[in-house]
């Protein structure tokens, strides 16, 4: 491992390079990632990490040549105990979690968009006030998780690009569009609801910076999800009208919030390294149960029918009972034929190509003023 | 064509929750410099009012303990058991001890 002759390592060097083995290029890292492992069909359950946890056969047999670290790593994971940047990891478990953190984050930054698109039109001064501190969340949450991505080897650059070269995933549910204010109230009570089922057990994930990232993120989600519900609320006791908005944006939400945990579990071909890992501690159908128990009575008390023929509750089991879910539509949308994939991204793009001068002159200017320093002294 | 990459510098973001109590890690950061950062560790890490001071620091300036040496590095203090009040045994009768 790393040898270090006396006193300390810096912490970037540890960081960025030690846990790597020494074949690893650090700065070839998210080709790899891209070329191998982003499988479309296999959307692994990671509502915000979508094509994630298929692990190439290739990074599993890499893994086996540490059989003896892997072992050790292993029995920490399965003591609950966590996992460190700076500690040894198989190959593919870093490779999971740089994906699947990746594309959380991009999945909150491009979760911006749908919402921001209202923040103009807010039908008041205090809903505007509310949706502006809950996108500014949203892009906090994706610096959050970029931070965590980061201890894993990977530069913020390297994961924009990826973002903006569309190699990289994020949620598709994104890529539906907001055509009226009913949208921002489904999306806050089903989108970060649905987020906050998948989120909570990962603040027990195995890699302590993802956990703790995720803690910070889960305490601020809720929020999301009350004003969200408080929005479907007025507008299900409002005007006839207002009720229709309301019952339309449900109509158009469920489903997608829906398919945001993924493939069923008999689809969800890697669900079991994950959990071996802890990097996932309940099914995709285990949570998708949660959600679905937990929200139906929800929208039995706005007055909103789920639009979903087949729901009943099954005495039995205790339960809700869904109807058959239209992968077909999940699949396009994940393919990059939803109805505003192509808009996202271009809309990303854009931001980040407009705010390229600022990103240098804030630098230059930064330079210039450590060099007047220097001079000076 | 890869572009010039020019990444502005990681900070680590420390951040006292009230007064009395110390500065904690809560994460890290890019600014261009430590003034940007503290801005944007507030914009960042307390728009909750999670702190009242916040301390940054440039990553690369931060020396660690090397994971791989920690058995070694920590070793001295592992026979030393002596240095716990438990260690010692006082008869049930003595008070306030």
């Amino acid at each position: 491992m790393l040898a270090q002759a006396a006193g300390g390592v810096p912490l970037a060097q540890l960081r960025y390079t030690a846990p790597l083995p020494a074949a690893y290029d650090t700065e070839k890292i998210d080709r790899r990632l891209v070329l191998c492992h982003i499988v479309p069909e296999d959307c692994g359950g990671f509502m915000y990490t979508q094509g994630l946890d298929s692990l190439g056969a290739d990074c599993l047999h890499q893994a086996t040549d540490a059989a003896a670290l892997e072992q050790r790593f292993q029995s920490k994971v399965d003591a609950d105990d966590r996992i460190e940047p700076k500690d040894w990891m198989p190959d593919a478990y870093r490779q999971t979690l740089i994906r699947q953190i990746s594309q959380h984050a991009h999945s909150e930054i491009v979760g911006m968009l749908p919402e921001g698109n209202w923040i103009t039109r807010a039908p008041s001064l205090r809903r505007k006030a509310v949706l502006i501190a809950k996108v500014q969340d949203e892009g906090g949450h994706g610096m959050y998780l970029y931070s965590a991505a980061e201890t894993l080897g990977i530069s913020r650059d390297e994961l924009l690009e990826q973002l903006l070269a569309g190699t990289a995933k994020y949620s598709s549910i994104f890529n539906y569009p907001t055509p009226t204010w009913a949208d921002v109230g489904a999306i806050g009570w089903l989108v970060d609801g649905a987020a906050i089922m998948n989120q909570i057990p990962i603040c027990r994930c195995s890699y302590g910076p993802y956990a703790r990232a995720m803690v910070r993120i889960c305490k601020e989600e809720s929020f999301h999800q009350r004003q969200g519900f408080e929005i479907m609320m007025t507008l299900a006791r409002g005007t006839p009208e207002q009720h229709r908005m309301a019952q339309d944006a449900l109509n158009r939400w469920w489903w997608p919030s829906i398919m945001m945990f993924g493939p069923n579990d008999a689809a969800s071909k890697h669900t079991a390294q994950s959990m071996r890992w802890k990097i996932k501690r309940f099914s995709n159908d285990e949570l998708r149960q949660k959600f679905i128990d937990i929200t139906v009575p929800q929208a039995e008390f706005l007055g909103l029918k789920v639009p979903d023929p087949d729901l009943r509750w099954d005495e039995a089991t205790q339960h809700y009972v869904h109807g058959p879910i239209d992968w077909k539509e999940f699949e396009e949308v994940l393919k990059g034929n939803g109805p505003c994939n192509r808009e996202r991204l271009e809309t990303r793009r854009r931001a980040h190509d407009d705010g390229r001068w600022v990103r240098e002159a804030a630098l230059a200017y930064a330079e210039k003023q450590r060099a007047r320093e220097t001079q000076a002294a | 064509m890869s572009q010039q990459r020019k990444q502005w510098p990681l900070y680590e973001v420390f951040i006292r929750a009230r007064s009395g109590l110390e500065h904690k890690h809560v994460g890290s950061i890019h600014a261009v410099d430590a003034r940007q950062a503290v801005e944007h560790a507030r914009d960042l890490y307390t728009r909750r009012q999670e702190g009242v001071s916040i301390w940054v620091v440039r990553s690369s300036d931060i020396t660690a303990s090397d994971p791989g040496e920690a058995e070694a590095l920590f070793e001295p203090a592992k026979d030393k058991i002596y240095r716990h009040p438990t260690f010692y045994s006082i008869p049930d009768e003595v008070k306030n001890l």
